[in-house]
């Protein structure tokens, strides 16, 4: 491409084909819109999965997931065949698409891609075609995924119905080569992921703008940093178990076949030691942007830098070493069961730690409730309760009533669900008119916000109560005695949904109608990272000329 | 190069390769899936080769330009300290992905499991009865003391040019190094086709091939990567001041090492 030619200084106009911009981009900003797009339209795909469960579940019986057809309205005069099948799919799509096709590549490939090498000041990542790469094997991955679930599966049907954890024996029996794909979809997603998480190391280690030290980097970019070392660490080890599970299923080994001398508790084992840090790969991202977004709206320079730093490696770190609390009920000795109890409360400090020091940072400070700040409060409240019920869900004992019951479904889309999408939220508001040039309506926003917020609380506060019941997890029916708050629980998950769809509509307003941002810095001061020192949408190619250290480096007038 | 840029980072123009890549990477898995499933019809291997070629193609097509790029310069010190970093951080992922296969071996060999294939068994024994193993002191030792011997060439070859810009022995070490490691790899394939124990139905083997399989691959991909920097030497692309690709290379080398004492250690001498 004669590049001499196109990348003037004023322009704002790019010559570049489509094809060339968005299939052969070197681009981390243009990489970074791709991964945002690419994970909300699968979070759709997700999401549309869990409100056919979720209507599913509305009432007890089964009324849609028939075996003589899937349907969306009940008609007692036809019989209706439970179909488990159907049910166990869905739950295993979901889970699969969310984790690893939805919230790490909207956090760490979207945002991670477009603002970290903005926030230190680089020109571009490290390895800017390695980028593409990354993106690319995210597709594949996704779309390796979405096919597995129309493959032929288990129980002479489509799909593979065994959880996304994947434990075996159920997934080394379940028929089909559905399953085969799935694991390799998880293959090139983790692929993906590593390649990504070099990328970013590289470029954080190597790239910073001049004077730049490491303690002087913005917390979102050391919030990707420390996400990159969990991937790097950790997806390797989850690679090996999958390719342990692919060849008990295609050529005979015995790795989890207990009559070859295998052990299917090992798989749970190495699924947990990446599953954990998995936990922290989805969430720290999220914190690294809910800083940044407190600090803006309530006009205070972010509290305790340093600890909110160490906080992140600390838990990073510990979430290395606590993946047994996944497994208490599968028989290990109390020793290892008081350790991993021990271990896993204490990463209750360093998070304690972040949200102390939020709460200290708002403290005092002119807070304006823009709408990313109501989701930056959301994320705090809701992820500070999805905290606590993970304290109660650390003690063994208590685990023994709690495990696999909805309990621990509405302790992890407490975080998950409420926290890290929460933050994906805040990270959106609080920068597409950054990325895009142009600001949503505020009013949008702030529906948008007060519609989810109340829709996922009503669909997961009930499943406490649930899970304190007794109702199971991962079942397509249940007794009448749970009638009540699953409907409860249902209706708001239409609220959540509803909220969704209008989300689709406001971004779609904003990025067509939405009013122009003429002004590099739209919120105000404290908003001072270095993304906030160029236009909107920046150019094609910033920092051609790196940024001098006093554009970065301000000392705050209290 | 691209227009106006005061730095000294890599700016790239837009590539097709990682699209095909992919590409070529989706149709090789799908493709892998429905050449060997046993649960899929008529098993053909040709979308998996379609899919391999892909990917080989893109491979060498890539990396033809990033050797093409260091030779106009674009490869400044700030860029060849971020291509170490990705190398050694690479390295570093490997490293995990073998914790893996070692962790099942030594989980199995430490907690064997009762012969009910229930439970760990108290007093398991290691390895299962009826596995017989490898001695590792005939074959095992001397593929050890090869591989040592080619890292070894490989530090040798790596001395000559960083230190005397000799190209005769840096090619020379190089020759020793491969040919080594493809005497390693001929000596693990004679050892493979004379196991006393198969592949699939015991937890030995599965530990065994999968663990010394995995290695082989590694070795298999080193001995090309020294190759490639042979004729690179050979084509006079390496001086004292530039030899990254070679530098990777060595680096990649010595970890295969690395992961073939352990495996010696462990699985043939103490778990054998």
């Amino acid at each position: 491409m004669a590049d001499a030619a196109v990348h003037g200084h004023d322009d704002h106009h790019d010559e570049r084909s489509f094809f060339v911009r968005w299939f052969m981009s070197t681009n981390h900003k243009d990489i970074g819109i791709l991964y945002l797009f690419t994970a909300g339209l699968v979070g759709f795909i997700s999401v549309a999965f869990t409100i056919f469960m979720r209507y599913e579940l509305m009432d007890p019986g089964v009324q849609y997931m028939c075996l003589e057809g899937a349907r969306l309205i009940a008609d007692p005069s036809t019989p209706c065949t439970p179909n488990g099948h159907m049910w166990n799919v869905l739950i295993t799509g979901h889970g699969i698409m969310m984790m690893f096709f939805v919230v790490i590549p909207a956090l760490f490939g979207g945002f991670g891609n477009f603002f970290m090498p903005l926030q230190i000041g680089a020109p571009d990542m490290a390895f800017p075609r390695m980028n593409n790469l990354s993106y690319w094997m995210f597709v594949a991955g996704s779309s390796l995924a979405i096919m597995s679930v129309f493959m032929p599966g288990g129980n002479g049907q489509a799909g593979s119905g065994v959880g996304w954890v994947l434990y075996p024996p159920l997934s080394t029996i379940e028929q089909g080569y559905s399953m085969d794909l799935a694991i390799f979809a998880v293959h090139l997603s983790g692929a993906s992921s590593i390649l990504g998480a070099i990328n970013m190391i590289t470029t954080f280690l190597n790239m910073r703008a001049p004077g730049m030290t490491l303690f002087k980097v913005p917390l979102f970019a050391w919030s990707i940093f420390v996400t990159a070392w969990l991937i790097l660490l950790s997806l390797p080890v989850l690679a090996g178990a999958i390719t342990m599970l692919l060849t008990d299923r295609n050529f005979g080994t015995t790795f989890f076949d207990p009559a070859g001398g295998g052990d299917p508790i090992l798989y749970q084992h190495i699924l947990w030691f990446f599953g954990h840090p998995e936990v922290y790969i989805v969430i720290v991202p999220a914190f690294g942007i809910i800083s940044h977004v407190v600090a803006t709206f309530a006009r205070k320079p972010v509290f305790g830098y340093l600890p909110m730093v160490w906080a992140m490696i600390a838990i990073g770190a510990l979430g290395f070493v606590v993946w047994a609390h996944h497994m208490y009920t599968v028989g290990m000795s109390l020793t290892q069961q008081s350790y991993f109890m021990l271990a896993t409360m204490v990463i209750a400090v360093p998070t304690g730690i972040k949200i102390f020091s939020w709460i200290a940072t708002m403290w005092g400070g002119s807070v304006e409730l823009k709408t990313p700040m109501l989701w930056a409060f959301g994320f705090i409240f809701l992820f500070t309760l999805g905290g606590v019920t993970g304290i109660v869900l650390s003690q063994a004992g208590v685990d023994r009533a709690y495990h696999d019951t909805y309990y621990v479904v509405a302790h992890f889309h407490y975080v998950m669900s409420l926290g890290a999408v929460f933050g994906i939220f805040a990270g959106i508001y609080y920068w597409i008119g950054k990325m895009s040039g142009r600001q949503y309506p505020e009013w949008a926003g702030k529906l948008h916000f007060w519609m989810m917020f109340i829709g996922s609380n009503i669909t997961f506060f009930p499943q406490h109560f649930l899970g304190r019941q007794g109702m199971p997890r991962r079942y397509i029916d249940y007794p009448e005695a749970f009638a009540y708050w699953n409907k409860v629980s249902t209706f708001g998950a239409f609220l959540s949904f509803a909220s969704f769809v209008f989300f689709i509509g406001v971004v779609f307003y904003t990025l067509r109608w939405g009013k122009k941002v003429t002004e590099k810095n739209y919120w105000n001061e404290y908003a001072d990272t270095l993304e906030w020192t160029l236009p909107s949408p920046p150019p094609e190619h910033t920092f051609e000329t790196l940024p001098k250290q006093e554009e970065w480096d301000k000392p705050h007038a209290h | 190069m691209a227009h106006e840029k005061n730095h000294d980072y890599h700016i790239l123009n837009p590539s097709i390769w990682p699209f095909l890549g992919s590409l070529g990477g989706f149709i090789m898995l799908l493709g892998f899936v429905l050449w060997v499933s046993p649960n899929a019809q008529n098993n053909q291997p040709w979308v998996f080769f379609i899919g391999l070629a892909l990917v080989l193609y893109v491979m060498f097509a890539w990396w033809s330009e990033v050797v093409e790029e260091s030779h106009v310069g674009d490869h400044t010190p700030v860029v060849a300290i971020g291509l170490r970093y990705g190398f050694l951080m690479f390295i570093m992922s490997e490293v995990m992905f073998f914790a893996a296969w070692f962790w099942s071996f030594f989980k199995h060999a430490m907690y064997p499991m009762h012969p009910d294939g229930i439970s760990p068994a108290v007093d398991g024994v290691w390895p299962p009865a009826g596995i017989e193993t490898f001695d590792p002191w005939h074959l095992p030792l001397i593929n050890t003391l090869i591989l040592l011997c080619s890292g070894c060439a490989a530090t040798w070859a790596h001395h000559a040019i960083a230190h005397e810009n000799n190209r005769k022995d840096l090619v020379n070490g190089l020759i020793i190094a491969i040919a080594l490691g493809a005497i390693f790899t001929a000596f693990q394939a004679y050892e493979y086709s004379h196991a006393a124990f198969g592949f699939s139905g015991n937890i030995y083997g599965a530990n065994f091939f999968m663990a010394t399989g995995f290695h082989g691959f590694h070795v298999l991909v080193g001995t090309i990567f020294l190759f490639v920097c042979l004729l690179r030497a050979y084509a006079g692309h390496f001086t004292p001041e530039r030899h990254i690709g070679f530098e990777a290379a060595a680096w990649y080398w010595h970890f295969v090492d690395v992961v073939w004492l352990f495996l010696f250690a462990a699985v043939y001498i103490w778990g054998g």
